[in-house]
């Protein structure tokens, strides 16, 4: 469904939630799934270990034929139920502390100035999504997972690739190839000599706990890079459109940098951009929101109708960054939880933060409803985004 | 306040630690809650009723 006005969640939601809240659609591939669209019951479904997150199962209410990506990794923590997916979240989320993201911090900062320096030396119109909002995850994400800098360039042109619409099916497998052969290869050099980033130190608990899987590293280093980059990305461009577009609430910002936390939580709740993440298998007979769902039912928590539920926020499609939206839903809920939220959170805050300081001139070039937004893609966004500041 | 955790149920999202740091830490090597305190009134217990609130694993709990 598309959304309004060019990002308010689509107007059915606001109908559906009202008049059959737990209902059954018809999905492309022909199943049927639940779809849940209120913030209670979204909220008490991924919260229930009763609903599956095996993709893998040919129950599974998948949106598209994924067969060849499942084929090429192992299961990742997204798609692990209990009594794997526990053990397998903790080994590794002891990496995404609060704490550890805090020291991430200035280097994250460094990348984001480096960043608007490339920005503010292009021409103008400038691509904001191609000297910002892209680079700075995925430069994020080579320091977590301590790619070499030399190896900087070819990371960010391929997973470019692999997230550009304008790639063929045929450039895009290629892309996951090299990709995948390429963290295949620095895993193999870190278990020669293990480093002090977050791949290092997987492969010594690895060892120290007689666990040692190679495959399943190379499987959570692709999905790390997955997760933590498209996303990221789209939430620094509509973020920006939105505070641009909202002179008022960006003027609060700029008064008060101690918003900057609730802006990017309220942000987060207001566009709910991977809103199909929440998607799951019934493996029991389980009651929702007082409907019956029935083991071997598929259910879909739509993330983004349960974000502008009434129910749980005044004037929902308001955007008001000194709400304290801490209770949405934009990173999911329950045991799988958005493993890179505070990742997520820290280079949304230090980028807003920053740019707006930085370019108090900055301006969207083109009309806001002409922008060429990802319309139809699982994870919402902007394909580009032409800014100018003089 | 009282404040009790489930730390086998915890998945270490750090949403307490950010609603209340002055309360709740997480283990280093995994992740998982650490408190700080179990004892809590004033300001602080109303961040620790909304920490307890968005907790995805509600592996916290409170009683009076």
């Amino acid at each position: 469904m598309e959304r309004r006005c060019p990002y308010a969640p689509p107007a059915e939601y606001d109908r559906i939630r009202a008049e059959n809240p737990v209902s059954q659609v018809e999905l492309p591939t022909g199943k049927r799934a639940w779809v849940l669209t209120r913030h209670e019951d979204v909220r008490a479904m991924l919260a229930d270990p009763r609903f599956s997150s095996d993709r893998a199962n040919p129950q599974f209410p998948a949106l598209v034929d994924n067969t060849r990506m499942r084929e090429a990794f192992k299961p990742s923590l997204i798609s692990m139920d209990p009594p794997e997916h526990g053990p397998a979240r903790r080994a590794v989320v002891g990496e995404f502390t609060v704490r550890r993201m805090e020291a991430l911090r200035p280097r994250i900062q460094e990348i984001v100035d480096q960043a608007i320096d490339d920005l503010l030396a292009a021409e103008e119109p400038a691509d904001l999504v191609t000297h910002l909002s892209l680079p700075v995850p995925s430069l994020v994400i080579c320091e977590l997972l301590g790619v070499p800098y030399a190896d900087h360039e070819f990371f960010q042109q391929h997973s470019g690739r692999l997230l550009s619409r304008e790639t063929t099916p045929e450039d895009r497998r290629h892309a996951v190839d090299q990709l995948t052969g390429y963290l295949d290869k620095l895993i193999v050099e870190k278990e020669a000599a293990p480093t002090d980033d977050l791949l290092g130190r997987q492969i010594v608990k690895q060892r120290e706990d007689n666990n040692v899987d190679h495959e399943a590293l190379v499987s959570l280093a692709f999905l790390l890079l997955i997760a933590g980059h498209e996303t990221t990305a789209n939430m620094i461009s509509l973020g920006v459109v939105a505070l641009l577009e909202h002179p008022e609430q960006l003027k609060l910002l700029r008064d008060d940098p101690g918003l900057t936390l609730s802006a990017v939580e309220e942000l987060l709740r207001y566009f709910t951009i991977a809103e199909l993440a929440t998607t799951r298998l019934a493996t029991e007979d389980v009651e929702i929101g007082g409907v019956l769902i029935k083991a071997g039912e598929g259910v879909i928590g739509l993330s983004n109708s349960a974000n502008h539920d009434p129910a749980a926020y005044e004037r929902p499609d308001e955007l008001d960054i000194a709400r304290g939206a801490r209770n949405h839903v934009a990173f999911g809920f329950g045991a799988h939880q958005c493993l890179g939220q505070n990742l997520a959170r820290m280079e949304l805050q230090i980028v807003f933060d920053t740019l707006f300081r930085r370019v108090p001139s900055l301006r969207i070039a083109r009309p806001v409803d002409e922008l060429d937004y990802k319309r139809n893609s699982t994870v919402y966004g902007l394909h580009s985004l032409p800014v100018a500041w003089t | 306040m009282r404040i009790t955790t489930d730390v086998d149920r915890c998945v270490g999202a750090g949403q307490c630690v950010l609603t209340e740091p002055a309360v709740f830490d997480q283990n280093e090597a995994d992740g998982t809650v650490v408190l700080l305190t179990d004892e809590v009134g004033g300001e602080a217990a109303e961040r620790v009723r909304e920490a307890t609130h968005i907790c995805p694993a509600q592996a916290l709990s409170i009683s009076d």
